[in-house]
């Protein structure tokens, strides 16, 4: 029943252009039902199935020749990372529902987008999987370069490379691993059990883990993410940075890591005390972290405070794969989760609530309007969203930090204080942007904006309410979560990763 | 105790308050005044309650409340209180409605300044009686929020930079300490405080730390002291300690005098009992390496503070430090009592002494700090917000009922016998001379010289030729002498007969005491 998830969504982008032509309600409605079935889908399927383990859904073969088949499974990383999107799905329609201009294409291509990454979170075979990863870069190409704002064919380019360039590295590892196993498969269970041998999988380890890892905003490959959100659309913005990014952080887990767990074994020699990949990667991973949150404390832009914010957050699931042990790796999917939500709200405040009325997103000139006043909505609902980015105790950011930070105190000591630091940067840079863009400092309050900004819209606050509720919810009861992400680390797929460097 | 859940309806009312007042916001600012007072009357009404159903002969953990919260990571929705617990939470209940009475001057955006103030007040319930890091962590980072709105939003002309302060030295200091907690839930898979301070008491703990953090650069010792010094700085910060105590001033004196009450009458105190119930039963051991150096920090809050408030010319300002010199002797005791662990028996008579101080001075210093603020808030009323030390003089002669009660108030802060201020300072010198005689001499100067500036503030402000300015400056009225009156009560209450406080907590005294035994 969940592969309806996928179909529905191609069905729905199909009927989409089957609709009269300048109708944008019903295109709207079309895809918020759509978005709500989906979601429904997952949220039956998740409340009948809460034990984690992998259940397959389809299982037919595809490219019988090859040994290619069409496999779609779940287990609870899957499926925490679809109830992410079906969340973020229906709230993007609702942050969209001002679209007006060619709105029948813009919510085909939404929902095109969405399918495909229905699709690679549902994948159990890698060609599948890297069939659904390639339409992914489709969509978001031209819902940034038609819709976007800022040098949207700059920002839309950029993307669309750094993904072609990350998707060659993939192809170009599982192709070796495809033909080294010589086991004619091309399925993620088969595989995952083959014995490569180690001097393969120190080569083919990093070559895949790099390739995801650039559209999980791995520093120093991060460059198209600000670029991207910035330009992006808001509905976009919120897809790129709340889902997107998560199928590189999924890839990483799903795919480098399983197949090549010998690959983050030690080499043998140390370069500057780097022994392993995974010292390399959890380096990286925590410079992320802290270079991202510096960049966002001195953006004059509102949006690029927030896409610096994301390269920031997306270092903590990274650091917390390269932990290897199940509390961190744990925390790195609940941290998918959060900050899918939390950087959905965000953009959404960002791009719908605040430059969607008053056309700029510079600081400085937001901090002359005193938009508390004006919109305070907007204020109190960046208040939360900035509260629970920062990691404060009660929202799910807080839990997925601290689990990742457990994690890292075991594998990195040394890396859990600067990342420490990172957090602390974090309240600042968030502080900084609600200070100047909501409240204005100390001074004369200036007159109302002529004419008046539109009130927020009900479609607004229930998107807005939906997130939050989201992401409270995981925060006072993670186990909810955890309660099917802990069974599915612990399934046979990932025994390899188990056994090999496990802690 | 009972099986009714108390702690968490106690802890729910403020915040189910907040709800209200947020959504019947638009009846008018006077309905939403008074619904605030009667959701904070309500909470001090349930914690009276609790305070003459506890049993205080045991002194250990009561009404006990205890569920599964997120098993994987060994946490636990467990709240209970002991005679600190309950002495605190009925601080809370008693200065939350001081703080809404004395606001209002507020006119701006009333029903959502009422709102954070209850939302604080749930807040510092739920981290009064959370006993597992996770639960009490939510509460001690998220009163940090309506805290800094309050500042930011309502505050005086430096605000902004006030709050920012304020926000940012406590995450620093928060973020240390859950560090450090981490790295201990790393070791021990343990969030309880109990089970910690227990595993701490065999000596088992930091063993268990060392041997799993397995970090090979540090000596055991040094990787100990690490880990202590993460939480202490969380707490260092809040109380606050010398050299951690610069955000305090501005943030106290740049704050609406409402939320100036709550901050020192009750935040400040999350730090004094984050340190009793935390620091001093699970880092014992390493609180006691480094005592002299944290004796010297102890002194110089009490010294340095104290002549800081000699200096200032603001009334907020004076109160603030002479705040952060109060609580100074609160960290003296606490310090004090850690150095020896053996069993002489006039040594431990000693020690509950110095730890029944500890808490009466917590609970007189946020009863007076709070009616010192009050003070101020009416004296900013009367004259449009000027509250300088040479804006007034010679108030006696218009104000005389006034000048009166704020002469009780200010003698109580100054520690004269027969008011509540003298018997907790009383304990704890006549507790800590023995322990550590240098440090506890040294401190006697700040004794000394908060005499000099209360006095000066009596002289100044009241005493001498009266400004022409102030000629027809309103007594104090009958409303507010009889929201005074209970309040005043109390102080006097307290110095006569502390037994009233010291029967409940005495036991929970020696229970804490007895646990530093390491």
């Amino acid at each position: 029943m969940l592969a309806w998830t996928i179909y529905l969504s191609f069905l729905g982008a199909a009927a989409m252009l089957l609709l009269p032509k300048g109708s944008a309600v019903s295109a709207r409605i079309l895809a918020l039902v759509t978005a709500v079935v989906g979601f429904a889908i997952t949220l039956i399927y998740f409340l009948q199935h809460r034990t984690g383990e992998m259940l397959t859904i389809v299982r037919v073969p595809w490219i019988p020749t090859l040994g290619i088949e069409y496999h779609l499974a779940a287990d609870g990383i899957s499926l925490t990372l679809i109830l992410l999107t079906g969340i973020i799905a229906i709230a993007g329609i609702l942050f969209s529902w001002n679209i007006e201009e060619r709105a029948k294409e813009f919510f085909a291509f939404y929902l095109l987008l969405i399918g495909a990454v229905y699709g690679v979170f549902l994948s159990y075979d890698l060609f599948l999987l890297f069939v659904f990863y390639e339409i992914v870069i489709i969509p978001k190409y031209f819902l940034i370069a038609i819709w976007g704002s800022t040098r949207r064919e700059y920002g839309a380019m950029k993307l669309a490379l750094y993904s072609f360039v990350g998707s060659a590295m993939v192809l170009i590892g599982l192709i070796a691993a495809y033909v080294v196993a010589g086991a004619k498969t091309t399925s993620l269970s088969q595989l995952a059990q083959f014995p490569f041998s180690s001097h393969f999988q120190l080569w083919a380890f990093p070559l895949v883990f790099v390739g995801f890892a650039i559209l999980a905003g791995m520093w120093p490959m991060h460059t198209w993410a600000p670029t991207g959100h910035v330009a992006a659309p808001t509905a976009a913005s919120m897809l790129l940075a709340g889902v997107v990014m998560k199928l590189g952080a999924y890839g990483c887990l799903r795919v480098a890591m399983v197949l090549f767990p010998l690959g983050m074994g030690p080499w043998g020699f140390h370069v500057l005390g780097l022994g392993s990949w995974r010292d390399v990667f959890a380096l990286l991973a925590v410079i992320g972290i802290i270079y991202g949150a510096l960049v966002a404390l001195v953006q004059k832009d509102f949006k690029f405070v927030i896409g610096y914010s994301s390269i920031s957050h997306m270092g903590f699931i990274l650091l917390g794969l390269m932990t290897l042990n199940q509390i961190g790796i744990s925390g790195a999917v609940l941290q998918m989760f959060s900050h899918g939500i939390l950087a959905g709200l965000l953009f959404a405040v960002v791009g719908r609530m605040v430059y969607a009325r008053t056309h700029t997103r510079d600081l400085a000139t937001l901090n002359a309007m005193n938009l508390y006043k004006v919109i305070p909505f907007a204020a109190v609902t960046f208040v939360i969203a900035g509260m629970a980015s920062m990691g404060l105790p009660g929202f799910s950011g807080f839990v997925a930090e601290l689990m990742i930070l457990i994690g890292v105190w075991r594998a990195y000591p040394l890396l859990a204080l600067c990342v420490g630091f990172g957090i602390i940067v974090g309240v600042v840079y968030i502080w900084r942007a609600l200070q100047k863009a909501f409240f204005i400092g100390t001074g004369i309050l200036p007159a109302p904006p002529d004419p008046p900004l539109p009130p927020i819209t009900l479609a607004e606050r229930i998107g807005a309410v939906i997130l939050i509720a989201s992401s409270v919810l995981v925060g006072l009861y993670p186990q909810m979560l955890l309660n099917i992400v802990v069974p599915a680390l612990n399934s046979p797929l990932f025994d390899g990763l188990r056994k090999g460097s496990w802690q | 105790m009972t099986a009714f859940p108390w702690l968490s309806l106690l802890t729910s009312l403020p915040l189910l308050g907040a709800l209200v007042l947020l959504a019947l916001g638009g009846l008018g600012k006077m309905f939403v005044r008074c619904s605030a007072l009667a959701f904070s009357l309500a909470a001090l009404a349930i914690t009276i309650f609790l305070w003459f159903h506890f049993d205080s002969v045991s002194g250990g953990l009561q009404f006990q409340e205890r569920l599964g919260w997120i098993p994987s990571l060994g946490v636990d929705y467990r709240v209970a209180v002991d005679g600190l617990g309950l002495l605190m939470l009925l601080l809370t209940s008693i200065v939350v409605p001081i703080a809404i009475l004395a606001s209002c001057r507020i006119q701006e955006r009333v029903p959502l300044y009422y709102s954070l103030v209850l939302i604080l007040q749930t807040c510092l319930y739920g981290a009064f009686t959370a006993l597992n890091f996770f639960h009490w962590f939510i509460f001690w980072e998220l009163s940090l929020i309506p805290a800094f709105f309050l500042i930011r939003l309502w505050g005086g002309p430096r605000r902004v930079s006030a709050a920012t302060q304020f926000l940012v030295y406590t995450m620093v200091g928060s973020v240390a300490m859950l560090l450090s907690f981490l790295a201990i839930f790393l070791a021990t898979h343990k969030f309880d405080f109990i089970d910690l301070a227990a595993m701490a008491h065999n000596g088992q703990l930091m063993p268990a730390v060392i041997d799993k953090l397995d970090w090979r650069r540090f000596t055991p010792d040094h990787l100990a002291l690490i880990v202590f010094s993460g939480a202490f700085l969380g707490f260092a910060v809040k109380v606050p300690l010398f050299p951690f105590h610069t955000w305090l001033p501005s943030a106290y004196s740049e704050a609406p005098t409402g939320t100036t009450i709550l901050l020192t009458g009750a935040m400040s105190k999350m730090g004094v009992y984050g340190f009793l119930r935390i620091l001093l039963p699970i880092f014992g051991t390493q609180m006691q390496e480094v005592l002299t150096p944290l004796l010297w920090l102890a002194v110089a809050t009490i010294v340095f503070s104290a002549y800081a408030a000699l200096a200032q010319k603001d009334l907020k300002r004076i109160f603030a430090y002479s705040s952060i010199n109060h609580l100074g002797y609160c960290l003296l005791a606490i310090f004090a009592v850690v150095k020896f662990t053996g069993a002489d028996a006039s040594l431990t008579a000693q020690k509950y002494a110095a730890m029944n101080g500890v808490l009466l001075q917590m609970f007189n210093h946020g009863l007076t700090a709070a009616t010192l603020f009050w003070f101020v808030a009416m004296l900013e009323k009367r004259s449009g917000g000027l509250r300088g030390l040479d804006d007034f003089g010679g108030l006696r002669k218009v104000a005389p009922v006034f000048t009166g009660l704020i002469g009780i108030a200010l003698f109580s802060s100054l520690g004269l016998p027969g008011l509540n201020g003298f018997i907790g300072e009383f304990l704890i010198f006549k507790g800590s001379f023995p322990l550590v005689t240098w440090a506890t001499s040294l401190a006697v100067i700040g004794l000394l010289t908060t005499a000099i500036f209360i006095l000066g503030i009596l002289q100044r402000v009241f005493s001498g030729p009266l400004n022409h300015r102030w000629v027809s400056f309103p007594d104090i009225s009958v409303g507010e002498r009889m929201a005074l009156a209970p309040v005043i009560a109390l102080m006097f209450a307290l110095g006569l007969y502390p037994q009233m406080v010291l029967g409940v907590v005495n036991s929970t005294v020696i229970q804490l005491v007895q646990q530093i035994k390491f």
